[in-house]
């Protein structure tokens, strides 16, 4: 992966990093986090829960403030900036849409808050939901929509926004194995169209071994381990990883029996 | 846009919660400034006389009474309903069941007058059974009669929805280990039971202790006064300030002492529960308890509807045609609609400010443990129930009488405190709503720089109207029946309908009376009607 060209592809060189940010949830729950990931690259961020995969993707946004510690993209200090200011758009794992607002409306939000939307405007939102897979869904409202079809139009709302930055907080967690593959694709062409710069947490390593190019992990609030995916997928792992993948997997067997319904 | 205009719209919140806080602290505050500028008497010790100890002793008695009274025949009947999930009637008598809490206390004064008096409905059959004359339900059996006709439907309701909480697989186990009856009630029933007891049993000992109307006109002389009665009595009869202080500070402590203890159970302050219509339980009743249940659930529909039915009969004989011509009634009801109008108006924003603005400390907040800001703003609304409305338009008519004339500042005091009155129910209608969306929305519109006027319009606006409805019709139904505020400032000037009802009763202009309260019984209902409506979500 030649990172300089993607980089350019883009325009603009939108890595995004952490430089030693601190946060805290309270005194038992301190986080620092020291990292960066490469532009125009698809980094997973995994870890097992509550170690703060989400937390770091609410840092970037702007969700949450550090107490100390700077958050840069493109190498430019975003940590002052509100979340809608910085060129970062989130996917969160439900309620990105809302329900009250037609599939257009939602989408026509990215590009102005108050939807004011002029014809060039309404067509760029026709075009993104056309490249989503949602060309004549314009009028429907969310709840009309399969769970996949509703993290589509989040999708075409991020085209729409035009940010080089894409967060991804396990938006595809509760879609069937197919339809998860069906939208990582998605995600990648995307990424590779735009030369996005992608952080996506996730609990599946086979999401991450498909369209991740690095990988972050973190323990316990903290980075412990980073890495391309191919040496993390490929047995080179740090050993925590290799740990957490043994009871992923482990969970995931147990999962059926756990899981079933009352 | 920059991180400062963000961090502003925040802070629009939380100056409006400033801002409504302070404007129920206002108008709290003046009535004890009122209250302590005009000083108690000298000597304190003289002031408690035997009238005033036997005053604050039947307050406690009556409402120990009329608690136990509602609580226990709720538990048998909340029980024989959850037994019994589903036969035909059933959610129309859970509806039933709800209509008390809309009706105004005048009104079912009316109604229970109507069925119980001396020349009720149900005296006629009393006096033939019981071979006496029927002395009717003046005194401590009217208000306690009242109490459980308020009281036994609310309680009923509560213990339902605990018991609706019991899970599934308990019912199921208890049918598959084939526990009887008494069994299943020791194992499965009472556990959830004695859970919701406490908090139950205090909120409606705490509406008793607070009962004004009810006790004004069905209590009777000195011998079934409640410290309620005893204030507006000092203020409007004998005119003895003195007197009126020392009994309203008795009954701030007596309220505050009672909610102190009450609070350490988690009172549920307004009382309102949500029932699930049906549930599958599993179980299966035996003949005889299936007929002791149904004897429990009619006697207690019974109890309920025949007030509600006398009030309808004995109002439709009145001379509505005569009535709706008066001058007073037409003035009564247009002055009745627009001050519980206004105080509708002024209850729902403030109340919509104190949700908000909780909402948004709550959001910046990190700390697991709400500070104290936050928890004056979750619980300023209920504390409001602490100082009944007798109280501080006491405070307030010991205040202005000073610089103007009481009775001109009627409307302004109804609008006031009938609003404060309300904002504990408003906040429960929108609260819920504006905490569910703000959850959902809350990342998305800051992720997209929705704020302010947009954020308005196209977020809030949509998901919160129907709350917001709701909030102005409760409050508005509430305010409209109420006896309270206007019983101390009310005069021929100013008439609302309850007032006017009051009078025409005291009067023994009763046919009037029941006409009007027909009148206002159904305008009440009838907004109450359109807030649970509205309540309902659409989809």
């Amino acid at each position: 992966m030649n990172v300089t060209t993607r980089g350019e592809a883009g325009g603009d060189d939108a890595g995004v990093r952490l430089d030693r940010v601190t946060f805290s949830y309270g005194p038992d729950m301190s986080m620092q986090f020291d990292c960066s990931a490469r532009a125009g690259a698809i980094t997973a961020v995994m870890g097992p829960s509550g170690s703060g995969k989400s937390t770091l993707l609410n840092l970037v946004a702007g969700f949450e403030t550090p107490s100390t510690g700077r958050i840069l993209v493109g190498g430019r200090d975003v940590t002052a900036l509100a979340p809608a200011e910085r060129p970062v758009s989130m996917v969160f794992q439900e309620n990105n849409l809302f329900a009250h607002l037609t599939v257009a409306d939602n989408v026509g939000l990215g590009i102005s808050p108050g939807l004011k939307l002029s014809a060039a405007d309404r067509e760029s939102v026709a075009l993104s939901l056309a490249r989503t897979g949602l060309a004549g869904k314009e009028s429907r409202l969310p709840r009309e929509l399969s769970g996949g079809e509703r993290q589509r139009v989040a999708l075409a709302r991020v085209l729409v926004r035009n940010r080089p930055v894409l967060l991804l907080d396990e938006p595809f967690a509760s879609l069937g194995p197919a339809l998860r593959d069906e939208m990582l694709d998605l995600v990648a062409g995307l990424e590779a169209e735009r030369g996005l710069t992608v952080l996506m947490v996730t609990h599946q390593p086979e999401d991450a071994r498909r369209i991740a190019g690095d990988v972050l992990f973190l323990e316990d609030g903290r980075v412990t381990a980073r890495g391309t995916a191919a040496d993390f997928f490929g047995g080179a792992g740090p050993e925590a990883f290799l740990r957490y993948m043994g009871e992923a997997y482990e969970t995931d067997r147990s999962r059926g029996i756990a899981r079933k319904p009352t | 846009m920059t991180a400062a205009s963000s961090a502003r719209s925040r802070d629009w919140r939380a100056i409006a919660g400033a801002a409504a806080l302070a404007a129920v602290a206002f108008l709290v505050g003046g009535a004890f400034f009122g209250l302590l500028h005009e000083g108690a008497p000298s000597d304190l010790a003289a002031a408690f006389d035997d009238y005033m100890l036997r005053v604050a002793r039947f307050t406690l008695w009556q409402a120990g009474l009329s608690t136990l009274l509602s609580i226990l025949p709720a538990i048998a009947v909340a029980r024989a309903l959850s037994r019994h999930p589903s036969f035909p009637g059933r959610a129309w008598l859970l509806r039933l069941f709800a209509v008390p809490l809309g009706l105004p206390a005048i009104v079912a004064a009316l109604g229970l007058l109507a069925f119980y008096g001396r020349a009720g409905f149900a005296a006629d059959v009393i006096d033939a059974a019981g071979g006496g004359t029927w002395p009717g339900i003046y005194g401590l059996t009217g208000i306690l009669v009242a109490h459980a006709f308020f009281n036994l439907p609310l309680a009923t309701r509560l213990f339902l929805e605990a018991l609706d909480t019991v899970p599934a697989d308990h019912w199921r186990l208890a049918s598959q280990l084939g526990m009887r009856p008494a069994a299943t009630f020791r194992l499965v029933e009472w556990p959830v039971l004695r859970a919701a007891l406490p908090g139950t049993a205090g909120l409606v000992f705490m509406l008793c202790v607070t009962s004004f109307t009810l006790v004004l006109t069905l209590g009777g002389g000195p011998g079934a006064t409640t410290l309620e009665v005893a204030i507006y009595q000092a203020l409007r009869f004998d005119f003895d300030p003195p007197r009126a202080v020392v009994l309203t500070l008795l009954q701030v402590a007596l309220t505050a002492a009672v909610v102190v203890a009450l609070s350490r159970f988690g009172m549920a302050v307004t009382g309102e529960a949500a029932i699930a219509v049906s549930r599958r339980r599993y179980l299966g009743v035996g003949r005889a308890e299936a007929f002791a249940n149904g004897l429990i659930i009619l006697l207690a529909a019974v109890f309920v509807l025949a007030p509600m039915a006398a009030t309808v009969v004995s109002g439709l004989a009145a001379d509505l045609g005569r009535l709706a011509g008066e001058a007073s009634v037409r003035r009564a009801v247009a002055t009745s609609l627009v001050l519980s109008g206004l105080s509708a108006f002024v209850a729902v924003p403030l109340s919509l400010s104190l949700v908000a603005a909780r909402r948004g400390i709550q959001l910046r907040r990190r700390a697991v443990r709400p500070g104290p800001y936050e928890r004056l703003l979750d619980a300023g609304p209920s504390l409001v129930l602490v100082v009944p409305p007798i109280v501080i338009g006491a405070g307030w008519f010991l205040l202005l009488r000073r610089g103007i004339d009481v009775f001109a500042a009627a409307p302004v005091m109804v609008v006031a405190v009938n609003a404060v009155m309300a904002m504990p129910f408003a906040v429960r209608a929108i609260r819920p709503a504006y905490d569910a969306a703000s959850e959902r929305h809350e990342r998305l519109c800051a992720g997209l720089g929705i704020h302010g006027w947009n954020r308005f319009r196209l977020v809030d606006w949509p998901v919160l109207r129907r709350p917001l409805a709701t909030g102005l019709a409760f409050a508005m139904a509430l305010s409209l029946g109420d006896l309270g505020v206007i019983a101390l400032f009310g005069s021929d000037a100013v008439q609302t309908l309850p007032y006017l009802v009051y009078q025409r009763m005291g009067s023994y202009r009763t046919a009037d009376a029941a006409g009007l309260a027909l009148l206002l019984g159904a305008l009440c209902l009838s907004l109450m009607l359109a807030a649970d409506r509205l309540g309902r979500t659409p989809e």
